[in-house]
C-alpha cells in the first residue's frame, strides 16, 4: 500500500499473569499474542471481538497506557516502546483516547473547565484568557454550548458527556484517537449523533481512529477496514466492503456476523450458533485457538496454528480452510 | 380483551425524589397473550423496566403505582396485598434481569440457591428439589448440570449464569417470564444462544414472555408482537413485522432510521433531534412533539389516544392519523 502508515505494530504481545492466589495455579493470559497491524493516516480501523479477546488491551498498549510485554509500536516510523519521561510525554500529545463510560472517565469534582484545562496547562502552558478561549473553541467543535464550562459531569446526559470527552481528547490536536466502545453506553438515537460527530471531526481535523467495539454493525458503518480478534490474536483483517459483500472468510467472523440480530430481513444472515463461550472453549495448547468452537474444524486445526496469510490484496485471514481452498 | 394473559391498563408509576415527582410510567397500556413473546422496546428512561418491576410489585424506593390496573388472568395485581403477591411472584410470574452476576449470591453454590427457591415454593424435600433443578439445568441446555449444581457463580461464564437465572426463574412453574434486557450484558454469540433458548422454552413449555429490551434487532428476531414505549407511554403497538415495516409513529420511524444499518456507508446517520424528557416536568400534549419533525399544532395541546390504524391489531398514538381522517 502506498499510503504512509501512521502506526504499525510488530509482533506486539501483552501477557498478564493471573491466578496464583489462594492456591490456584498461576497461568499466563495472552491478551495480545503477536499482533501485527498497520493503521494508515486518516483511516478508521475497526477492531471487533467478544469480551476478553484483547481489543481494549490493544487500544491501551498502542497508547502506552499499558506496557507491552514484547514487540514494537512504530508511530510515524519511530518505535515508541522504549520512550521514557519527557519523550513519552511529548509523544502522548499525538495520541488520545475516548472511553466507553463517560460517567467514570470524568472526575465528578472537576467542572468541565477544569477537565478541559488540565491538558492545555500541562502540555501547552496556556493560561487565563487564552485557556478560556481554547476550551470554548473545543466545546463548540463538539456542538456543546460554551456555558457548559462551569458545569459538572452529573449535570449532563451520557451523550452530552461523551461529546465533552471527545472535546477533551481533541485538546492537544492529536493525530490518533483510540475510541474504545464510545457509543456502547448510549441509546441508538444518541449513538447516531456521536457517530456523525466523530466522522465530521475526522474529516475536518484529519484524524486517524482505532474504533473498538463489540457491535459489528457500528464498526461496519464507521470503519474502512476491520480487524477481528479472538483470544489475543487477529484472526482476520479485511476491508469493510468485503464484510458487507459477505466475503469474510474466517468462520469466527462469519459466526459473529450471523449472531447480530437484524431489523431488516434482507440483512439477516443464516445463523451459525457457536457452541460454548470463549472461555469454555479454551483448554488446549497448539493449534487454532478457535478450533474448539469452530463448526468446520479439521484435524490440522487442533495441532497446527494457522498463520495470518494474505488471501487477496488487503484481506488477511488465519485459517486452515482458506489454504485448503487454494 | 379476554384473550390476554397479562393486561396492562392505563398504568402509571410515580417516584418521589428531592428534585420532584418523576412520572416514570404514564397511562401505559398493552397486553401479553398466552404463549407469545411480546417485546417492550424503548430507550433509557422510557419506563420499560419500571413497568416490568410494577407487574411483580417490586418497585424500588419511593416508586408507587399511582393509577391503572395490571390484570393477570383477569385479577388486578395492583390491588393485591403483599401476602397475595408472595403467592404469585416466582410461582406464576418470574423475572430475569440484565446482569446475572449481580442476581446470583456469590457465597452460595448454584445448587444451594436453586434448592432454596424450589423448596420454598413447592415444599419438596431436598432430593426431589435437586432432581427438579437438574432437569431444569438440562432444559436450559447447561452442559454438565451436576457440575453446575455443585459450583459457585463466579466459576460460570455470563452466558451460563444467565441460563442458571432462567432455570431458577422457571423452576417453580411460572407461566409468565418477564425478561428485562436478558442479553444486554452478553456477547452477540452468547446473546444468540440465549434468545434461541427463550424461543425453545416458549415452544416446549408453553410459557409467555414479556421481553424488555432496547434492541430492535432482538425484537425483530424473537417477538411476535411489540410495543414501542416513549416517556412512559406506548406510542405504537402491533405485530412485530407490521410495526417495523409500517412505522406509523414518527418515534418508531426515528428509532429505526438512527440505526447504523439504516443508511449506506458514508452517508450521515439520522439522529432524533433533542433529548429524552426526564419525567420531572409533565409535557403538555403528545410527549414526543418537541422532538417530532411532523408535529401539528394540536400535538402540543392534546395527548393522542392509542387507536387502531389500518388494522385492528396495529395501534398508534399519533394525531397524524386521526387528523387525516377528520
Amino acid at each position: 500500500m502506498s499510503e504512509p502508515l501512521l502506526i504499525e505494530t510488530r509482533n506486539l504481545c501483552k501477557h498478564f499473569s493471573a491466578g496464583g492466589w489462594l492456591g490456584g495455579g498461576k497461568r499466563v493470559v495472552r491478551a495480545l499474542d503477536n499482533v501485527n497491524l498497520s493503521i494508515q493516516r486518516q483511516e478508521t480501523l475497526g477492531v471487533v471481538g467478544e469480551s476478553g479477546c484483547g481489543k481494549t488491551t490493544l487500544g491501551r498498549v498502542l497508547l502506552r497506557l499499558i506496557e507491552p510485554t514484547a514487540g514494537q509500536i512504530l508511530f510515524e516510523g519511530r518505535d515508541i516502546v522504549p520512550l521514557k519521561g519527557e519523550d513519552l510525554r511529548r509523544q502522548a500529545r499525538d495520541m488520545q483516547i475516548v472511553f466507553q463510560n463517560p460517567y467514570s472517565s470524568f472526575d465528578p469534582r472537576f467542572s468541565v473547565r477544569m477537565s478541559l484545562a488540565e491538558p492545555l496547562q500541562t502540555h501547552q502552558g496556556l493560561q487565563g484568557a487564552a485557556l478560556e478561549e481554547r476550551a470554548s473553541e473545543l466545546l463548540t467543535q463538539v456542538g456543546m454550548p460554551v456555558d457548559t464550562l462551569s458545569r459538572y459531569p452529573h449535570e449532563f446526559s451520557g451523550g452530552q458527556l461523551q461529546r465533552i470527552a471527545v472535546a477533551r481528547a481533541l485538546a492537544l490536536n492529536p493525530k490518533f484517537i483510540v475510541l474504545d466502545e464510545p457509543t456502547s453506553a448510549l441509546d441508538v438515537s444518541v449513538q447516531a449523533q456521536i457517530l456523525n460527530l466523530l466522522q465530521d471531526l475526522q474529516q475536518r481535523l484529519n484524524l486517524t481512529y482505532l474504533f473498538i467495539s463489540h457491535d459489528l454493525s457500528v464498526v461496519e458503518y464507521i470503519s474502512s477496514r476491520i480487524a477481528v480478534m479472538y483470544l489475543g490474536k487477529v484472526v482476520e483483517l479485511l476491508p469493510t466492503a468485503l464484510v458487507s459483500a459477505g466475503q469474510a472468510q474466517h468462520p469466527y467472523t462469519q459466526a459473529l456476523l450471523s449472531a447480530i440480530p437484524e431489523v431488516s430481513a434482507e440483512r439477516r444472515h443464516k445463523r451459525t450458533l457457536l457452541p460454548k463461550s470463549v472461555f469454555e472453549g479454551k483448554a488446549q495448547t497448539g493449534g487454532c485457538s478457535f478450533a474448539p468452537r469452530c463448526p468446520f474444524a479439521m484435524d490440522v486445526c487442533r495441532t497446527v496454528e494457522p498463520p495470518l496469510l494474505e488471501l487477496e490484496a488487503g484481506h488477511l485471514s488465519a485459517c486452515h480452510l482458506a489454504n485448503e481452498m487454494e | 380483551m379476554s384473550q390476554a394473559l397479562l393486561s396492562i391498563e392505563n398504568l402509571s408509576v410515580r417516584f418521589k425524589t428531592y428534585a420532584g415527582t418523576i412520572h416514570a410510567v404514564n397511562s401505559m397500556s398493552f397486553d401479553v397473550r398466552p404463549g407469545e413473546i411480546f417485546g417492550l422496546v424503548g430507550e433509557s428512561g422510557c419506563g420499560k423496566s419500571v413497568t416490568g418491576l410494577a407487574v411483580v410489585r417490586t418497585l424500588p424506593g419511593s416508586g408507587r403505582i399511582s393509577g391503572g390496573r395490571i390484570l393477570f388472568h383477569g385479577e388486578d395485581l395492583a390491588a393485591k396485598s403483599e401476602a397475595e403477591m408472595q403467592a404469585i411472584r416466582g410461582r406464576r410470574i418470574a423475572m430475569v434481569f440484565q446482569d446475572p452476576t449481580a442476581s446470583l449470591n456469590p457465597v452460595f453454590t448454584i445448587g444451594q440457591q436453586i434448592d432454596h427457591i424450589i423448596r420454598h415454593h413447592t415444599g419438596d424435600n431436598h432430593e426431589t428439589a435437586r432432581r427438579k433443578a437438574l432437569e431444569w439445568f438440562n432444559a436450559v441446555a447447561l452442559p454438565d448440570p451436576q457440575a453446575v449444581y455443585d459450583t459457585y457463580p463466579h466459576r460460570l461464564s455470563g452466558g451460563m449464569q444467565q441460563r442458571v437465572m432462567i432455570a431458577m426463574a422457571l423452576c417453580s412453574g411460572a407461566e409468565l417470564l418477564i425478561a428485562d434486557e436478558p442479553t444486554t450484558a452478553l456477547d452477540v454469540t452468547i446473546q444468540a444462544q440465549i434468545l434461541e433458548l427463550l424461543v425453545k422454552l416458549r415452544d416446549q413449555q408453553g410459557i409467555s414472555i414479556l421481553l424488555i429490551t432496547h434492541n430492535l434487532g432482538v425484537v425483530a428476531e424473537t417477538c411476535e408482537r411489540v410495543a414501542v414505549a416513549y416517556a412512559g407511554q406506548i406510542v405504537e403497538t402491533g405485530p412485530t413485522s407490521a410495526v417495523l415495516a409500517r412505522r406509523l409513529h414518527p418515534y418508531t420511524e426515528g428509532l429505526l432510521a438512527a440505526l447504523p444499518t439504516a443508511v449506506q456507508k458514508g452517508q450521515t446517520l439520522q439522529p432524533i433531534a433533542g433529548q429524552v424528557p426526564d419525567g420531572l416536568q409533565p409535557i403538555a400534549g403528545c410527549p414526543f412533539h418537541p422532538r417530532c419533525s411532523k408535529a401539528l399544532p394540536v400535538c402540543a395541546q392534546v395527548n393522542p389516544a392509542l387507536l387502531p390504524v389500518e388494522h385492528a391489531d396495529h395501534l398508534t398514538a399519533c394525531h397524524l392519523y386521526t387528523e387525516a381522517a377528520a
